[in-house]
């Protein structure tokens, strides 16, 4: 093995000063994470849509047949609008945790791309934008299966990718943050059980919050999936544009606070 | 040729790395106390230590990947960590530990930093091609990482810090527990970066690769530089042209290194051997006493162990 790259013919890279943020590092993590989609988009797929669909089944058709109407809503209507949320929250809370854990303890692949012209910021950018981009198009999944069964079809529908787009990044962040902070990838336990369940059952999902005690109602206001739920089902249904901005606003306000966290958790364990 | 549109230093090229009494600490452990150390641009500089001297740290702060405690930091001119991000654009870094993306093929892995390097897209097939060649991994390219051997990998991970054909390349231990076969491949390889005007600094803790590969070494001991300069001339000033060993017992060892101290040589203890270095200097009378020994060449082991108290592999 001899060949050396002489210097003199060193390939030319970016002309302009590079600024503090990019989106060429964006892009080469998406290269990144598009090359593994490829290989399990399958398995991958499989997860995000049969799982919601199998909530909304057993939901739909097991309650369904006790209560068939909550509110103005069929239940099954109201239960397949509502896994959306479950769907958000699934596919980008797990792969925050366990991805960005793996990659970092691991396999050590951020100390790579940190070694190149990739900041730290850069990188949870490229991760959670592909997060929430692909839980974005699986959560549409319910809304399809819930049209299986009957759910009309309506222009707002479009709204709904954006929407689980915006609740993904909150909760991509959310697990890339938990990543940071816990000891050893089994204290994710904590954090399943601990967080991630209570907040999947108090989100308007099932059973309206209103059923809840006046606590529990509070605190679900606290929680980004009921306004992710409150979202989907007023975009399918009829959108309230002065309550869904407020909606709208408790999601970006969840994102932004996930973001500084992600961002303060990810410098501590990757910049010594 | 520089980096289009990042050499703004006027055409004078300055030190590749230059660092001023840089010291990192990590809670209670000093790991880099009071660094100095200057690069020249073109050399390969061997940075030599026994494992915990520093050399990894001090190769992450040339990155940004740590921050140092005090001190100052340039490479190729540009002060880190204010200008890291434009300083890891235009360097190459081949770490120790293994970082591949086992997933994915060894084309993928590249094309993957290709992007994160920079490299345009109208040249980033052909980078990626040049680099796959330049590994002798052409052959491989559509296979996984979980499927190459470790020589294969580890010449991988060196073309990964190449595919943008950096001025500058941190190699940090780049043959560690390989075998002497792979080891010799990869000598090869760093040996023609070299040749082509790379400026290469690689820590390492093999004696005989920085004696084979490096137009300078400095040795490392507690975070700090003990001696620089050509292995060569380290060996000549710090161990003298020439080295007896001599075997025997305990007590004759320690009687020997006596004798040889009090005549101002340094020794070396290895297990049952001590050596006496400078034996150029060796008088008649004082080889009579000291006995009938091994002669051999000093070595830059030699010098690491009179410097430091320390050894090496």
């Amino acid at each position: 093995m001899t060949a050396g790259m002489p210097a003199e013919t060193a390939r030319e890279a970016p002309a302009p000063p590079l600024r503090r943020f990019e989106l060429a590092p964006v892009r080469g993590v998406w290269r990144h994470e598009f090359a593994l989609y490829k290989r399990y988009w399958r398995s991958q797929s499989f997860a995000a849509i049969v799982e919601p669909t199998f909530f909304l089944l057993a939901f739909g058709y097991g309650f369904g047949s006790l209560m068939a109407v909550i509110g103005d809503y069929r239940y099954i209507d109201f239960v397949g609008t509502g896994v959306v949320g479950t769907a958000a929250l699934f596919t980008s809370v797990f792969p925050g945790m366990f991805n960005s854990y793996i990659r970092r303890v691991y396999q050590h692949t951020y100390d790579a791309m940190l070694a190149t012209p990739v900041d730290v910021h850069e990188l949870l950018a490229g991760e959670v934008l592909w997060i929430a981009a692909k839980s974005a198009i699986y959560s549409c999944t319910p809304l399809l299966v819930a049209m299986a069964f009957g759910l009309d079809p309506s222009a707002g529908m479009l709204l709904v990718p954006l929407i689980a787009f915006a609740t993904a990044f909150g909760f991509g962040l959310f697990g890339i943050w938990a990543s940071t902070v816990v000891p050893s990838i089994n204290s994710f336990d904590y954090v399943i059980t601990g967080v991630v369940t209570p907040l999947f059952l108090v989100a308007g999902t099932f059973f309206p919050v209103t059923t809840l005690p006046g606590w529990a109602q509070a605190v679900s206001l606290a929680n980004p999936l009921y306004h992710c739920v409150e979202l989907v089902r007023h975009a399918v249904f009829g959108l309230r544009p002065l309550t869904d901005l407020g909606h709208v606003g408790a999601l970006l306000l969840f994102g932004a606070l996930m973001w500084l966290l992600a961002l303060q958790g990810m410098r501590k364990r990757l910049i010594g | 040729m520089p980096v289009e549109g990042l050499d703004d230093t006027g055409g004078q090229a300055p030190p590749a790395i230059a660092l001023r009494g840089v010291v990192k600490r990590f809670g209670e452990v000093t790991a880099v106390n009071g660094l100095d150390l200057t690069v020249p641009a073109g050399i390969c500089l061997g940075l030599l230590g026994a494992n915990g001297a520093g050399k990894s740290t001090s190769m992450r702060l040339l990155t940004a990947q740590a921050r140092a405690d005090e001190g100052s930091i340039e490479v190729l001119g540009h002060p880190v960590p204010r200008e890291a991000k434009r300083v890891r654009a235009l360097m190459g870094v081949v770490p120790q530990q293994d970082n591949l993306d086992e997933e994915l093929t060894a084309q993928e892995n590249l094309e993957v930093f290709a992007h994160l390097y920079r490299v345009p897209r109208a040249g980033r097939r052909a980078a990626v091609d040049d680099a796959l060649a330049l590994a002798h991994l052409t052959g491989k390219r559509h296979t996984r990482v979980d499927a190459l051997s470790g020589g294969m990998r580890r010449r991988l991970l060196i073309a990964r810090g190449l595919v943008h054909r950096p001025r500058l390349v941190l190699l940090d231990e780049p043959t560690v527990g390989l075998d002497p076969q792979v080891r010799a491949e990869l000598w090869g390889l760093i040996d023609g970066l070299r040749a082509g005007g790379t400026t290469v600094l690689m820590s390492t803790h093999y004696i005989e690769e920085a004696e084979r590969l490096a137009d300078d070494c400095a040795l490392m001991s507690h975070g700090r530089v003990v001696a620089r300069g050509a292995p060569a001339e380290l060996i000549r000033e710090h161990a003298g042209q020439r080295a007896v060993e001599h075997h025997g017992p305990p007590d004759r060892l320690a009687e020997i290194e006596a004798l040889a101290r009090a005549h101002g040589l340094p020794t070396r203890r290895t297990g049952p051997t001590v050596s006496v270095l400078r034996a150029e200097a060796i008088t008649p009378s004082l080889a009579d006493k000291l006995g009938d020994g091994v002669p051999r060449a000093a070595t830059l082991e030699d010098v690491f162990v009179v410097l430091t108290g320390e050894t090496v592999e």
